[in-house]
C-alpha cells in the first residue's frame, strides 16, 4: 500500500516535470471561447499537435473584461496573447502600449478592408435583428421602417455590452447627425435594454419581443444545432455594421516565437474551419471547402459598415449621450 | 468570577471579524482608489443614484410590508404542507438573477400567463418593463427572505405572553398592539434595511426589467467604468457613494429599532391563537397569494429546465462539485463569523455599533469593486487563476454574512437579556454556556442563515469571472457560458440543477436548525 502511494507520488512529480519541460503559451480569452462546446478545445488540440508546447486558455469573462484584466495586470501579465477584443475596444487596447505589432502576412477575407498592424482578426459577423419567421412574416427593412412599425425589439446596453455598442455605432455610421432622431423614433419599439447579449437573446426566445439585436449568423445556430429553420435575420437597406473579433500579442510575452506561431496558426484552415459552428461567426479566412452546410441560407448584406477604430472611439461618448437622451424620455 | 471576567472581556474575535469585513469592503475600495485617485460624480451619476435609491426604497417597503400579513398568517395557522412552503420560500432568493427574471417573465412577461389571461378576457396587455417591473422582481426575490425574518420574530415572542394575552381576553387588535407591534418595531426596520441594501446593488434586474436607460443604477455605472472605460477612479468613487447610501440607511435603522422588552419565557413554543371569521379568510388569502406569486415562476422554471436535461454538457458535474465545495467552505466561514459578531453586538460589547456597520456594509458592496480591489492587491502574490476559488469563498463569505448576522441579532439580543444573568449566576463556563444555552437557542436562525449562505454561495457569479481560468468554472459561470453560446435549453436545465442543489443545501441546513431548536 505504502509503495503504491509512493509510486503514485513519483509518477505525479514526473508528470509535473514533463509538463514543465514544455513551453507554455497562455492565451487570455473570453468564457465562451474556452467552453467545451466552444472553439477552444479543437484549436488547442490542433495547435499542440504541431508546436511541442502547452497551449493554455485563461478565460476572463467577456470581451470587455479582457481589456480591463490586461490593464490591471499591465506588463506583469502571464498572458502572451489576448484573443477576443472587438474593434470597439482596439483603440483603447492599443493606447495601453501593452501590445506589440503582429508582423503576420496572411490575408483575411473580411467584406471590408481590415489591415491593422497590432490586431489580427480571427472571426467577424454582421449585426442584425433576428426574428421568428412564423411570428413576424414581414420584418421591417430599415431602421426607419422599424421605427414606424409596431414591431417590438430588445437591445443591449452600449454601456455594458459589445453588441449594444455595435448597434450604437451602426445607427451612427448609417445616419450620422440624424442618429438621435432615429433613436427617438425607435424608443417606443424598444421593450427593454439588457446588460448583455445572453439576457436579450434569452428574453427574445421566451417571446418577450418580435426581434432581438444579434448577428446574421444567429439563425445558423438554430438551423444546424437545433434543426429549427424558423429564425431569420432581417436585411436592412442601410447596410449592416460589422463586429470584428481580433487577437493581439502582448509586448511583454516571454514566448515571442510561440506567440508568433499561434498568430500564424490563426490564419490556417485548422483554426478557421472550427469557428463557424462553435463561435457561430464567419471565419476571418473562408476555408477552401467553403462554409458549413446551412450557412448558405443566411442573408448576405450588400453594404457592410465599419467605422475605423479611432473614429468609432472618438464618436462613442457623443453617440452614447444621444442614445441616452432619446431613450430616457 | 470567571464568567464575570468573561462578560467584560473585550470582544477580540468580533473585532477581528469586523476588521476583516472592513478590509473586504472599504479596504478593496481603498485599493482601487489608491490605484487611480478619486473622481467627481457627474450629472448622470446623480440621476443613477436617484433611480437606485427610489427602486431600493420601494422594493424594501413593499417586501417588508407585504411580508407582515404573510408571516403572521404562517405563524398562527397550521395546515398540511406548511413546513414545505416555509422551506420553499427560500427558493427565489437563491436563484441566479437572470434565471429568476426568466421565471418571472414566464408569468408576467409579454408572452406570460398573466397577459395571455388578460388577452383571453379581452383586456389590454400589461407591460412588466419599467420601475414597477423592477420593484416586482425585487419583491419576488426578497419577500421570502423578509417573511422568514419576520416569522423568526413571531416565533421569538415568548409563548407565555400569548397565553397571558389569552387569559386577559385581549382582542386580536389589542394583542397586536401589545405583542406583535413591539416585535415588528424591533424586527421590521432590520428587514427593510436588508432588502434596501440588497437592492442598492441591483444590476441585472434593474437593467433587464427597467425598460431603458432611465433605469440606470449605480452598479451599472461601476460596471461601465471598470469594464468599458477602465476608469477605476470613477468606479471607486461610485462604490464609496453606494456605501454612503447604505450607512445612511443603517443609521436610520438604528434610530428606529427598539427592543421588544418581552423578557424571557421558558423557550417553549405553543401555538399562537388563531382567530376565526374574516381573519381566517385574510390569512388564507395572504398565504395563497404569496405562495402563488412565488411558486408560479418557479414552476415555469422547472418546466423549462426539465426539457433541456438531455442536452447537458459533461462539464456540468465538475462545475457543480466545485460550486458545492465553495458553498460549504463559505457556509462554515460565514456562520462562525456571523455568530461571533452577533453575540458581541447583542451584549453591547465595546464597539458594537462598529460591528453592526461592518456586518451591514457588505450588502451594499459592489462585487465587481471587491473583485477589482482584490485583483489589484493580490496580483503580485499568485497567478489569478490559482486564487479563483479561495477568492470566491472569501468574497461569498463576506457578501453572505449580513444575512446570517441579521437573522441572529434579534434572537441573540433576546438571549442575552434573558439568560445572561442566570448563566453568570450559575457560573457556567464559556464552553458550557455556548453548548447548553447559546447554540440551542440560536439553532433556528443559525440553520436558516447557514442554508441561505450555502445557497447564495451556490448561485453567486460574484467575482469569479475576474479570476477564472480554463478549469475552475463554477456552476453559475457554466450556466452563463451556456447562455452566451445560444444554448438556452441546456442553460435552463443547468439552472434547474443549480436550483435543486442550492435548495437541497438550503433545506438541509434549515432543517438541522429547526430540528435542534424543536
Amino acid at each position: 500500500m505504502k509503495t503504491s502511494i509512493l509510486a503514485l507520488g513519483f509518477a505525479t512529480v514526473a508528470t509535473m516535470a514533463a509538463a514543465q519541460d514544455k513551453p507554455v503559451l497562455t492565451v487570455l480569452t473570453y468564457d465562451s471561447f474556452t467552453a467545451e462546446w466552444g472553439p477552444g478545445p479543437a484549436i488547442e488540440q490542433a495547435f499542440e499537435a504541431g508546436c511541442a508546447c502547452d497551449l493554455q486558455f485563461v478565460a476572463a469573462g467577456d470581451g470587455a473584461a479582457l481589456l480591463a484584466r490586461i490593464q490591471m495586470e499591465g506588463a506583469a501579465s502571464d498572458a502572451d496573447i489576448v484573443l477576443g477584443l472587438d474593434t470597439n475596444l482596439t483603440t483603447a487596447a492599443a493606447a495601453t502600449g501593452l501590445f506589440a505589432p503582429h508582423g503576420q502576412g496572411w490575408t483575411n477575407t473580411l467584406p471590408v478592408t481590415f489591415d491593422d498592424p497590432v490586431f489580427l482578426p480571427y472571426d467577424w459577423g454582421w449585426f442584425a435583428f433576428v426574428h421568428d419567421k412564423t411570428k413576424l412574416a414581414t420584418p421591417p427593412k430599415s431602421f426607419e421602417e422599424l421605427a414606424a412599425s409596431e414591431v417590438k425589439i430588445i437591445i443591449q446596453d452600449p454601456r455594458s455590452s459589445t453588441p449594444g455598442l455595435g448597434l450604437l455605432m451602426w445607427v451612427k455610421a448609417a445616419y450620422g447627425d440624424r442618429a438621435g432622431a432615429i433613436w427617438e423614433g425607435l424608443a417606443d419599439n424598444i421593450v427593454t435594454v439588457t446588460p448583455g447579449w445572453s439576457e436579450a437573446y434569452g428574453l427574445f426566445l421566451e417571446g418577450e419581443a418580435d426581434m432581438v439585436l444579434s448577428y446574421t449568423t444567429s439563425p445558423a445556430y438554430h438551423l444546424i444545432a437545433e434543426e429549427d429553420a424558423t429564425k431569420a435575420a432581417a436585411p436592412f437597406t442601410e447596410g449592416h455594421y460589422l463586429q470584428v473579433e481580433v487577437a493581439g500579442k502582448l509586448a511583454a510575452t516571454d514566448q515571442p516565437e510561440l506567440a508568433d506561431a499561434f498568430l500564424a496558426f490563426m490564419g490556417t484552415e485548422a483554426f478557421q474551419a472550427v469557428i463557424p459552428t462553435t463561435n457561430w461567426m464567419y471565419p476571418a479566412v473562408t476555408p477552401a471547402a467553403g462554409l458549413p452546410a446551412g450557412f448558405e441560407t443566411l442573408i448576405t448584406p450588400v453594404t457592410s459598415l465599419l467605422l475605423p477604430p479611432d473614429e468609432a472611439a472618438a464618436l462613442r461618448d457623443g453617440a452614447l449621450a444621444e442614445w441616452q437622451a432619446a431613450l430616457a424620455r | 468570577m470567571a464568567s464575570r471576567a468573561g462578560a467584560l472581556k473585550p470582544p477580540v474575535g468580533a473585532a477581528l471579524v469586523a476588521a476583516l469585513l472592513g478590509a473586504m469592503t472599504l479596504g478593496t475600495v481603498a485599493v482601487v482608489l489608491g490605484h487611480a485617485g478619486a473622481a467627481r460624480p457627474g450629472a448622470a451619476d446623480w440621476a443613477a443614484v436617484r433611480f437606485t435609491v427610489t427602486q431600493a426604497a420601494l422594493s424594501a417597503a413593499f417586501s417588508g410590508l407585504l411580508a407582515v400579513p404573510v408571516a403572521r398568517a404562517l405563524a398562527r395557522r397550521q395546515f398540511p404542507g406548511r413546513e414545505a412552503l416555509i422551506t420553499l420560500m427560500g427558493a427565489p432568493f437563491l436563484l441566479p438573477v437572470i434565471v429568476a427574471v426568466l421565471g418571472l417573465l414566464a408569468v408576467f412577461g409579454r408572452a406570460g400567463v398573466v397577459n395571455d389571461g388578460l388577452v383571453a378576457l379581452g383586456l389590454p396587455r400589461l407591460s412588466i418593463y419599467g420601475l414597477h417591473g423592477v420593484v416586482l422582481a425585487h419583491v419576488f426575490l426578497n419577500l421570502p427572505l423578509a417573511t422568514r425574518m419576520l416569522l423568526l420574530g413571531w416565533q421569538a415572542i415568548p409563548a407565555e405572553r400569548f397565553r397571558l394575552a389569552q387569559s386577559l381576553d385581549l382582542t386580536p387588535g389589542a394583542q397586536f398592539r401589545h405583542l406583535e407591534g413591539p416585535m415588528l418595531r424591533a424586527t421590521l426596520p432590520g428587514v427593510m434595511l436588508t432588502v434596501f441594501a440588497i437592492c442598492l446593488t441591483s444590476f441585472t434586474v434593474a437593467l433587464t426589467l427597467g425598460g431603458g436607460p432611465a433605469a440606470t443604477t449605480v452598479e451599472l455605472a461601476i460596471y461601465q467604468a471598470l469594464r468599458f472605460d477602465f476608469a477605476p477612479e470613477r468606479a471607486a468613487t461610485l462604490a464609496v457613494l453606494q456605501f454612503a447610501l447604505c450607512l445612511t440607511a443603517l443609521a436610520l435603522g438604528w434610530s428606529l429599532i427598539r427592543d421588544t422588552g418581552f423578557g424571557t419565557g421558558m423557550g417553549r413554543r405553543v401555538e399562537m391563537p388563531a382567530p376565526g371569521g374574516w381573519r381566517r379568510g385574510m390569512d388564507v388569502l395572504a398565504i395563497a397569494v404569496a405562495a402563488g406569486f412565488l411558486m408560479l415562476p418557479l414552476g415555469a422554471l422547472m418546466i423549462r429546465g426539465l426539457a433541456g436535461l438531455g442536452e447537458l454538457p459533461a462539464g456540468l458535474i465538475p462545475a457543480t462539485l466545485r460550486s458545492v465545495a465553495v458553498a460549504l467552505a463559505t457556509t462554515a466561514l460565514t456562520t462562525g463569523a456571523a455568530l461571533v459578531l452577533a453575540l458581541a453586538a447583542a451584549r453591547q460589547a465595546a464597539g458594537h455599533r462598529m460591528f453592526d456597520a461592518a456586518a451591514t456594509l457588505p450588502l451594499a458592496a459592489s462585487s465587481l469593486v471587491i473583485g477589482t480591489g482584490l485583483f489589484l492587491a493580490l496580483r503580485g502574490v499568485a497567478p489569478p487563476s490559482a486564487m479563483a476559488l479561495p477568492v470566491t469563498v472569501a468574497v461569498n463569505a463576506t457578501l453572505a454574512l449580513p444575512y446570517t448576522y441579521r437573522l441572529l441579532l434579534p434572537e441573540a439580543r433576546a438571549l442575552h437579556q434573558g439568560h445572561d444573568r442566570l448563566a453568570q449566576a450559575l457560573g457556567l463556563t464559556r464552553g458550557a454556556r455556548f453548548r447548553l444555552v447559546t447554540l440551542p437557542c440560536l439553532a433556528r436562525p443559525l440553520g436558516f442563515g447557514a442554508g441561505i449562505t450555502a445557497a447564495l454561495s451556490m448561485g453567486d457569479l460574484g467575482v469569479i469571472t475576474l479570476f477564472a481560468a480554463e478549469n475552475n468554472a463554477t456552476l453559475p459561470l457554466f450556466i452563463h457560458g451556456l447562455m452566451g453560446s445560444y444554448r438556452m435549453a441546456a442553460a435552463a436545465a443547468a439552472a434547474l440543477i443549480l436550483m435543486a442543489v442550492s435548495f437541497a443545501l438550503f433545506s438541509i441546513f434549515d432543517r438541522i436548525g429547526r430540528h435542534v431548536a424543536a
